[in-house]
């Protein structure tokens, strides 16, 4: 009987914003989907595009990115260049054919539970109406790229 | 949950008892699990969600609390009334309840004491022509900024209270409790209202849409700090945020509906009504009574507003020696200015106790650290049940097991609290028994807990970065309750990645540099001065750089302060201090040529006095002044009839027959200043206008007296000049970007001003015998130094501290700071108070013997750069360098603050960031994802 599926899901989340904001959904008990598994990265600005790619290569089935709010950054700017970053590798991502929606950047603050807790229920939610990810291995090349 | 009862003694040695109520839990036990607040059954009003939220009677403050430690408010609880309950001391887990406390008295003894007692919220129910008491859809600020939280009553939804309907309309009231003497005897401006009511009304539109209506109405809108004028621009301009300038005289609450009526009158004397769904009354800083009593026995006075009374020339020093204010008791203010003045009375402590510094000072042995280079890595996995909180979700028991099996793992333990006393001993002794050398603690957040584990294992002789945790509780069984499968699942994954993580993970050092104990000082202005005077008197040498042939700068064109009191004898007092000190060096005809190092070891190279010299110093501050304007327009340069202010203050000084002669005189506001090419306030010009034309009717009561103005920002106490001036007869014309005043010069060399008067709807035409131009204050060109600090500027030439709120005097690269006008137009007592938060900051620096480099920072592998230098771009802190000879890139570890943007940045990874290389992440990425 095929069991039925569980999407997994990876999260790079910033040390001073969003791991604290998970940290607070927990204080404040609120409930979300088990699915993700978290990284805990200083800034969001560590997060490289060869890492969220490597997650897909090794089976995820959608990728979050978190960090401070724009402005709100302890290393000043380094959500910057993760906003940068992201846009161009979810451009990337489409252009290898893959899904982008896969991928998800969100502005957490410390003092966001609630948005923590509601950003997982709803990203599970939809990588679970996506189904489970091609195989990176296994994208066609772009058509006529 | 401490009250001062009472200060005897004198500065450098008070005594003081403080009264401290019993908190009912044991601080040492508590783990903020949450237990005793679960199962308290009182709910009482949440005063931090104004109320509009409930919490229970064992509570913390706020998520956020800091320490995050429940409290039992007696108060409320159930035992206290009615001596039965006891339900949270019967579900602790730790036995953190103690109902037998008591309250206690403290004596201290201390040499200086701050007042950082801030202010309290205006009642409009003590006026209530707003419908405060009557409608709940009427709101104070407050209340609205809970309601916009994610933490507060509605979770972040913007709906209102009457019906959690969301408001398609929403109205703002400005100064409910500020400007007002007559009704709640605060005749002040509040300072921060406006500001707060325009971000309330921007984020409004990016919670509801941009279909929302923001209606602010507005006497003035002041928006006279650091970027505040953008703000302001951009809410209207970009978001549709409408501005109505006017005061409403009523807000009718509708039946049915729920929504508010306002009534209100234009300036053109239109009588209108407006209908609502919400109204938001932008209400004022008021000092509590409290704080009245409270300054009542430490014996300082306060001022007719009732904050605390200082002088613009020492503006964190109380009327008591030895105790310094800083914040809204000082006066309203904003973030900005309270976090500088909270430096600034730091400065003021540190200069009355420079004799006895570090005499309490304990040293810290540090234990020897095992070198592990030869060791293949044996882990230890400790797995905690916190009470329940963990054991009563996660199978914990399954969760060792899993560990068991793990390569490399050669020690698991099962904890009742890992975090507990015995446990810590029992982790040093399994880390000798077992010869471990890397650990895993499956538990809280390293957030709260990592710092002491850590100490744990350094204590028992590892490398503290030999260390990882899983956060098996904040964010597995607390948020699968219902889940125990999943969740424990969950735990065997987080424990696996950290095993992983951690197995890679090599000993990280951390190393001492030296630091040079000597500041250097750009800028001989007051700013400048002041923290030289600072720095020195607590015995830290610096190097006082002055560009011109004297000190002084911008001090020495200044008439007055904004309270009256005459700038000169305090300057002058100022200058011979600064020149007699021994540990001070004056450096006249100087700049700066180059600068090389980096904090603590600074090598300056200055050019003074046609000679060129070297300084090494730890820390600079830069305090080069701004300057005046010279208007372009308003007929400026075709009449010796037309002034600027600061030569206003020299006519009026020296009685010059113009101005002493004078039957008519105007004044024309934001002249360059909030114009589309320079689009900031000068912050001061309000206030120096109003001051001359006071000075102007002192001189002859019978002149008339004219002041143009877009909006008067009379902010703080200054509100009372602008009083005074209107009861003295000044006429205040408002008038608009968009139709300013036209002057002309006729032949006969008489000035003639047009302006349209909002009132009469009329053009007005008046011919005053003087006009004084109030013109900006502009910054002087800083490229040059911001380049040579490494430091940035913003499109105006004011230097870019690290952070607008909370690091006002910092920049991002370490061991550098800013003071005065080179941030931003202020009046001398900001610049005082900014030049003592500088040298409080830079003090930091100097304190140290070394300043401790290394841990978590980012390492180039040279072999593997390619020399490209994306990384140098990246780098918000200037940490890394371009090596022309080896055409590689390197980091300063000292400078690097471990955030990794470089690392990720670099197209060959040949940056690692040290505790998160890519080989770790990597690794995690695979473990997580191999189950």
């Amino acid at each position: 009987m095929d069991t039925p599926f569980e999407p997994r899901i990876l999260a790079f989340l910033c040390n001073w914003c969003s791991y604290a904001g998970a940290d607070l959904a927990g204080v404040s008990r609120f409930q979300y989907p088990p699915n993700i598994r978290v990284i805990r990265v200083m800034c969001s600005g560590t997060v490289s595009p060869h890492h969220v790619i490597r997650a897909f290569q090794k089976g995820a089935d959608g990728v979050l990115v978190a960090g401070c709010h724009i402005g709100d950054c302890h290393y000043i700017k380094g959500n910057y260049m993760t906003l940068k970053r992201m846009d161009f590798l979810a451009g990337l991502i489409a252009f290898s054919g893959y899904q982008p929606e896969r991928l998800r950047l969100e502005w957490i603050s410390s003092a966001e539970g609630v948005k923590f807790a509601e950003v997982i229920r709803e990203f599970t939610e939809k990588i679970r109406a996506l189904g489970p990810a091609p195989g990176w291995a296994a994208v066609p090349l772009a058509v006529g790229a | 949950m401490a009250d001062v009862v009472d200060v005897a003694g004198q500065a450098g040695r008070f005594a003081v008892k403080v009264f401290q109520r019993a908190r009912y839990i044991d601080m040492d036990k508590c783990i903020a699990c949450g237990t005793c607040a679960e199962k308290c059954p009182r709910k009482v009003p949440d005063e931090y969600n104004s109320g509009l939220a409930k919490r229970k009677a064992a509570y913390v403050k706020f998520p956020q609390a800091v320490p995050l430690k429940y409290v039992i408010d007696k108060d409320h609880c159930i035992y206290f009334e009615k001596g039965k309950c006891r339900a949270c001391e019967k579900f602790c887990p730790t036995n953190a309840v103690n109902f037998d406390e008591q309250d206690r008295e403290l004596s201290l003894e201390v040499g200086s004491i701050v007042l950082a007692l801030g202010s309290e919220h205006y009642n409009p129910e003590t006026y209530d022509i707003y419908g405060y008491a009557a409608s709940p859809n009427v709101v104070t600020g407050m209340e609205f900024e809970r309601i916009l939280s994610s933490g507060g009553p509605f979770e972040g939804h913007l709906v209102r209270p009457s019906d959690h309907q969301e408001p398609r309309r929403i109205a703002w009231i400005q100064c409910v409790g500020s400007r007002d003497p007559h009704h709640c005897g605060n005749g002040y401006c509040s300072s921060v209202c406006c500001m707060y009511a325009i971000k309330e009304a921007a984020l409004a539109k990016e919670h509801a849409g941009p279909d929302l209506d923001a209606a602010i109405f507005f006497m003035d809108m002041r928006t006279p700090g650091k970027e505040f004028e953008k703000y302001y621009n951009r809410a209207r301009d970009e978001k549709g945020v409408r501005f109505i300038r006017s005061r409403p005289h009523k807000v009718e609450p509708l039946p049915d509906s729920g929504n508010l009526m306002v009534h209100f009158t234009t300036a053109e004397g239109r009588v209108l009504q407006e209908e609502f769904d919400l109204v938001v009354l932008s209400i004022g800083l008021q000092t509590s009574p409290e704080t009245v009593a409270l300054a009542g026995r430490l014996d300082i006075e306060l001022n007719s507003d009732r904050f605390a009374h200082t002088s613009p020339f020492r503006p964190v020093q109380t009327s008591r020696p030895g105790i310094f204010v800083c914040g809204a008791f000082q006066a309203p203010k904003d973030i900005p200015v309270s976090v500088m003045e909270a430096s600034a009375a730091a400065a003021e402590c540190g200069e009355l106790l420079a004799a006895v510094r570090g005499s309490r000072v304990k040293q810290v042995v540090e234990p020897t650290e095992r070198d592990i280079s030869a060791e293949d890595p044996r882990i230890g996995v400790f797995v905690c049940n916190c009470g329940t909180n963990i054991g009563g979700v996660v199978a914990v028991p399954e969760v060792a097991a899993y560990a068991r099996a793990l390569p490399h793992v050669a020690f698991v333990e099962e904890n009742l609290f890992t975090c507990s006393q015995d446990t810590q001993d029992k982790m040093k002794e399994m880390i000798r028994e077992h010869n471990l050398n890397r650990i895993v603690v499956a538990a809280c957040s390293p957030r709260t807990h990592e710092a002491l584990f850590q100490q744990t294992i350094k204590e028992a002789g590892l490398n503290k970065y030999l260390f990882e945790m899983a956060n098996i509780r904040n964010q597995d069984s607390w948020v699968h309750q219902s889940m125990p499968e999943a969740a424990t699942q969950k735990a065997k994954d987080l424990v696996r990645m950290a095993v992983a993580k951690v197995g890679l993970q090599q000993p990280l050092a951390e190393f001492q540099l030296g630091v040079s104990k000597s500041a250097l000082v750009v800028g001989g202005g007051i700013a400048g001065m002041e923290a030289a005077l600072s720095l020195a008197t607590r015995g830290y040498p610096a190097t006082l750089l002055e560009k011109g042939s004297a000190l002084g700068g911008h001090g020495l064109e200044l008439h007055a302060a904004w309270d009256g009191q005459p700038v000169a004898p305090y300057l002058n007092d100022l200058i011979g201090r600064v020149q007699n000190h021994r540990d001070i060096e004056v450096l006249l005809n100087a700049e700066v040529e180059e600068v090389q190092g980096f904090v603590g070891n600074f090598r300056t190279t200055v050019q003074a006095g046609g000679k060129t010299r070297e300084v090494a110093h730890g820390v600079a501050i830069i305090a080069v002044g701004g300057r005046s304007l010279e208007p372009e327009e308003y007929g400026r340069g075709q009449s010796d009839r037309i002034f600027v202010n600061l030569e206003l203050d020299r006519a009026i000084s020296r009685q010059d027959p113009l101005v002493a002669g004078a039957r008519c005189a105007a004044f024309i506001q934001c002249v360059g200043s909030r114009e589309p090419q320079r689009p900031y306030c000068s912050r001061v010009c309000c206030s120096h206008s109003i001051e001359n034309a006071l000075r102007l009717k002192a001189l002859n009561p019978e002149m008339d007296v004219f002041i143009l103005y877009r909006d008067i920002r009379t902010f703080g106490s200054r509100e009372n000049l602008y009083r005074q001036a209107r009861a003295q007869g000044v006429v205040f014309i408002q008038f608009s970007l968009e139709s300013k005043p036209v002057v002309a010069v006729t032949d006969g060399g008489k000035l003639q001003i047009t302006v349209q008067d909002p009132v009469l709807q009329h053009p007005l035409v008046i011919a005053p015998d003087i006009l004084t131009l109030a013109s900006a204050v502009v910054s002087h060109d800083t490229d040059p130094l911001a380049k040579q600090f490494k430091v940035p500027i913003n499109a105006e030439g004011f230097f870019l501290e690290a952070h607008m709120k909370l690091r006002p005097v910092d920049f991002a690269t370490d061991g550098v700071f800013v003071a005065g006008l080179a941030h931003y137009p202020k009046p001398i007592e900001e610049c005082i108070a900014q030049a003592k938060a500088a040298a409080s900051r830079a003090a930091t620096v100097l304190a140290r013997d070394s300043i401790m480099a290394g841990g978590v920072v980012a390492l180039i592998h040279k072999e593997l750069c390619c020399g490209c230098q994306a990384c140098l771009q990246c780098c918000p802190f200037g940490a890394i360098s371009y090596l022309e000879q080896e055409s590689r890139c390197e980091v300063n570890q000292a400078l690097c603050k471990g955030c990794g943007t470089c690392a990720a940045t670099c197209p060959s990874e040949a940056i690692s960031l040290l505790g998160f290389s890519h080989l770790q992440l990597y690794t995690q990425i695979d473990e997580a994802l191999s189950a």
